[in-house]
């Protein structure tokens, strides 16, 4: 089955790696390139260390002529290209490609240009996301979208990955924040994708950058809008005594024409798990948690406030509390930041994962986690951007037990399928990369993995950015079916269920 | 239903025969030429979903934008990048095709950023669905955003599911006497700001200026900005969104030129209207393509000759030679044979 030109994972082992080292070492300054084990160990993983791998070599250009450089001998010599930001991605798209050059964008760290008539700064990718925000303060701006990385992820890897964050409901994506990339092909092709204005001619490719993993082109540069600070924000924290209750709360809110700045559910484990951690002062007998946020005028904020807590009664909730202070905002908040820290804290090791849901299937989702833990014997906490359906499961283990990390696995792919049986999505904002590459075959189909192959190769012809990454090839999919027995016996047929 | 539609692709592909995608035909005059059998999709009509508390709807390709836009409107909700209809008749198909967007816009986005997922069918006849029904969704490449404004030529978008925002609970529109180059500037530097601002205009030496949003923050921002209030606010909106505004009328080609927003007053001839806070002008005139064209690029941007009784020569900026390689690339990936649209965008895409 299958076209024949995508029908297997590419062998890139015949590579003559002391040929690559000297024509690198012709384009890059002596301490640009990194060959020794011991400076490419470093580079092994991103966010997602359970996936490591040591690259061919490590390339730390500072210049975009070094870039094209570094991709046209690549290009030339058949090799594989991985870019790479600050490596806080958690779906492993920063791994390296054992055959292949790992091309670090963190010298690129140069706020070129900050224009706060027009709203917009252009940046290099390697400039972190928070540091854009800090840039603009003076001027009464910021850049919207804040993953929880924010203070080390970088603009060039929240474009790969189309980043969210906390407030995306109400102040969109990466991809709604976004004017212009400059990019090159792995020819060394220059793109100049968008621009100032607010649209461009041709196809949207600045869509399709966003998010495309660095399987398409090398971002060199990156023009962001940049948002009106609001004035003021206040946030609601509402106890829930079921997750169903804090489910139609949230549903209820929208219903109601008000779209918060941010909306968060945790649930008890999660609550639980922080609260020893930041005092956040969270009521740890509530199944559920809000966290609803109003920013705007003053004037805008009580107004949204006081429908937010009317809505809040209405469903249900016990403790209702409304920040007073900015102190006190920050420390509500505090917590649900903290999750993944607090996660870690509590137990070796976690694995988070990013499916999305329409929202109304929320407690269904958590009742089939719930079964889940006892099933793979693995505890779970679950914080979720409730505004948006994107739910982030921590499943905990312990990679030093034996078994435990496969278990993990398991139940990981089990929450991503059931996302897409739901009518979700196996990633909302951390992106495939390596680690939900199998349950992409579950989400589409072969003729719809064979466009996306297709979208690539005009792109990149040869297949050398990122290759294995995001898109699976069609026999990967067919051995993951066999392998994998969808609705029939379980992976763990002798562990005790329910 | 959708079959048929499948079915008249794959004929088409088996002849090489070109197709021309069209619902009931309110955006013709828009783009290049107009080339090939006709596809009505009109048929192919109705809403499959919508979910008020979820903030989506979806529905088929043929499904009036105005029944969409009613239905939507009974939950207190709203399309809100205001897409122009030109015409009762207008499909959700024909709306994301076009791609076109109207005066909320700069503050609320395009069409693309509120289409959350498509059913497609490319050019051997396959039904492909990307993205879904969630707000947040990064499995696969971003392709139901390229399809948008992407005029049926990479295929044809059977369904779609849009994300849909709260009607605001108040609305006033000031204005303002103020000539072109100090609106230019008051419309940049109020955007700066936390303003509930949610349309701009200057047109004449007036500039009008649309507040959205809660009760308090609307009435707020009137205090702090001054201005009159007109009472037929609404129908100033309407009449930009659809172009019935007495600058849109008459014979004299029609430029639209996609700017930086602090580009100031462009000096063209023919008569200049401004919207999206001075991102895009308007330019009713008769001149030379290049005059348009080169004054866009000047400031950053681009020109569309976007109405005119005769179009003669490109429609859209011609794009830089790795762009059109790309984008070759791209029509070749979906429409192997080249039936959808050909030329509609591009004379040779």
């Amino acid at each position: 089955m299958g076209t024949p030109e995508f029908a297997a994972e590419r062998d890139f082992s015949r590579i003559d790696r002391e040929e690559l080292l000297s024509e690198l070492a012709e384009v890059l300054p002596r301490d640009a390139l990194l060959r020794d084990e011991e400076d490419l160990r470093p580079y092994e993983c991103d966010g997602l260390t359970a996936c490591r791998r040591l690259p061919l070599a490590v390339a730390l250009p500072e210049s975009e002529d070094q870039v094209r450089a570094i991709l046209r001998i690549c290009a030339s010599l058949g090799v594989p290209v991985v870019a790479r930001g600050a490596g806080t991605g958690l779906s492993g798209g920063a791994m390296p490609h054992q055959d292949g050059v790992l091309l670090s964008l963190a010298k690129f760290k140069k706020i070129i240009r900050i224009d706060p008539v027009a709203r917009i700064a252009v940046v290099q990718p390697g400039v972190r996301n928070l540091a854009i925000s800090e840039a603009v303060a003076a001027h009464g701006l910021y850049y919207a979208p804040d993953p929880s990385s924010q203070i080390a992820c970088t603009i060039g890897g929240n474009v790969a990955e189309n980043a969210g964050g906390v407030h995306c409901l109400k102040y969109g994506l990466t991809v709604h924040n976004l004017l212009r990339v400059r990019a090159l092909t792995i020819e060394g092709e220059v793109l100049e994708i968008g621009g100032h204005a607010l649209d461009a001619p041709g196809y949207d490719l600045l869509a399709l950058m966003t998010g495309s993993e660095g399987m398409l082109a090398v971002i060199t540069e990156i023009t962001v809008k940049l948002t009106p600070k609001p004035i003021t924000a206040r946030v609601v924290l509402a106890a829930f005594d079921s997750v169903e209750k804090a489910g139609n709360a949230v549903a209820s809110i929208i219903a109601a024409g008000i779209i918060p700045a941010g909306l968060e559910m945790m649930d008890k484990p999660a609550t639980r798990a922080v609260e020893p951690f930041v005092n956040a002062g969270y009521p740890l007998d509530a199944e559920a948690i809000l966290l609803a946020e109003s920013d705007g005028t003053p004037e805008e904020v009580e107004e949204d406030i006081a429908r937010i807590r009317q809505v809040m009664e209405a469903s249900g909730a016990g403790e209702i509390r409304v920040s007073r202070d900015e102190a006190e905002r920050l420390r509500f908040w505090s917590g649900r930041k903290a999750a993944f820290p607090a996660a870690g804290r509590i137990s070796p090791d976690y694995y988070c994962m990013d499916g999305t849901i329409p929202r109304r299937h929320l407690a269904e989702m958590l009742t089939a986690i719930a079964a889940m833990e006892k099933k793979y014997e693995l505890r779970c906490c679950n914080v979720f951007h409730a505004g948006d359906g994107n739910l982030h499961p921590l499943i905990l283990y312990d990679a030093n037990q034996a078994g435990e990390l496969e278990r993990a696995e398991q139940f990981g792919a089990e929450i991503l399928e059931l996302s897409v049986k739901l009518g979700g999505t196996v990633t909302g904002e951390h992106g495939v990369g390596i680690e939900k590459i199998n349950q992409m075959c579950a989400q589409f189909s072969e003729q719809e993995l064979t466009l996306f192959h297709r979208v690539k190769a005009a792109f990149d012809q040869e297949g050398l950015l990122n290759p294995g990454k995001a898109i699976p090839t069609l026999n990967r999919c067919v051995e993951y079916g066999r392998k994998h027995v969808h609705g029939g016996q379980a992976p763990f047929p002798d562990l005790p269920r329910f | 239903m959708v079959q048929r539609l499948q079915a008249s692709i794959k004929d088409a592909a088996a002849r090489k025969q070109a197709l021309r995608l069209r619902g009931s035909g309110t955006k013709d005059f828009y783009g290049q030429r107009l080339e090939g059998e006709l596809l009505d999709t009109r048929y192919y009509a109705g809403i499959v979903a919508y979910e008020p508390t979820e903030l989506v709807v979806t529905a088929r390709c043929g499904t009036p934008l105005a029944e969409l836009e009613e239905l939507v409107a009974g939950k207190g909700q709203m399309l809100a990048f205001e897409p122009p209809h030109f015409g009762a008749e207008a499909t959700l198909g024909g709306c994301l095709a076009a791609g076109i967007s109207g005066p909320r816009r700069a503050s609320a986005g395009a069409v693309r950023d509120f289409v959350l997922g498509v059913k497609i069918i490319n050019g051997r006849g396959e039904m492909l669905t990307f993205g879904g029904q969630v707000m947040k969704n990064v499995a696969g490449y971003d392709l139901p955003r390229l399809m948008v404004g992407a005029l049926g030529t990479l295929g044809l978008i059977a369904e779609a599911s849009i994300k849909v925002l709260p009607r605001p609970v108040a609305e006033a529109t000031l204005r303002f006497e103020m000539p072109e180059d100090k609106a230019i500037e008051t419309m940049n530097r109020w955007s700066g700001r936390p303003l509930p601002i949610s349309a701009t205009c200057w047109c004449d030496g007036e500039l009008s200026v649309r507040l959205s949003g809660a009760r308090a923050a609307v009435a707020a921002a009137r205090e702090q900005l001054g201005g009159i209030v007109i009472d037929d606010g609404a129908e100033f909106w309407h009449s930009l969104r659809e172009q019935f505004h007495p600058y849109f009328l008459g014979d004299v080609p029609s430029w639209r030129l996609s700017v930086p927003s602090t580009t100031p007053p462009l000096m063209l001839p023919g008569q200049q209207l401004i919207e999206w806070g001075g991102a895009q002008r308007w330019v009713r005139t008769a001149a030379e393509a290049y005059t348009l064209r080169d004054a866009a690029r000047a400031a950053g941007g681009h020109a569309t000759l976007y109405r005119a009784p005769e179009k003669t020569g490109e429609v859209f900026s011609p794009l830089s030679a790795p762009l059109m390689k790309l984008h070759r690339r791209l029509k070749l990936a979906f429409d192997p044979d080249g039936i959808f649209n050909p030329g509609r965008m591009y004379a040779d895409l």
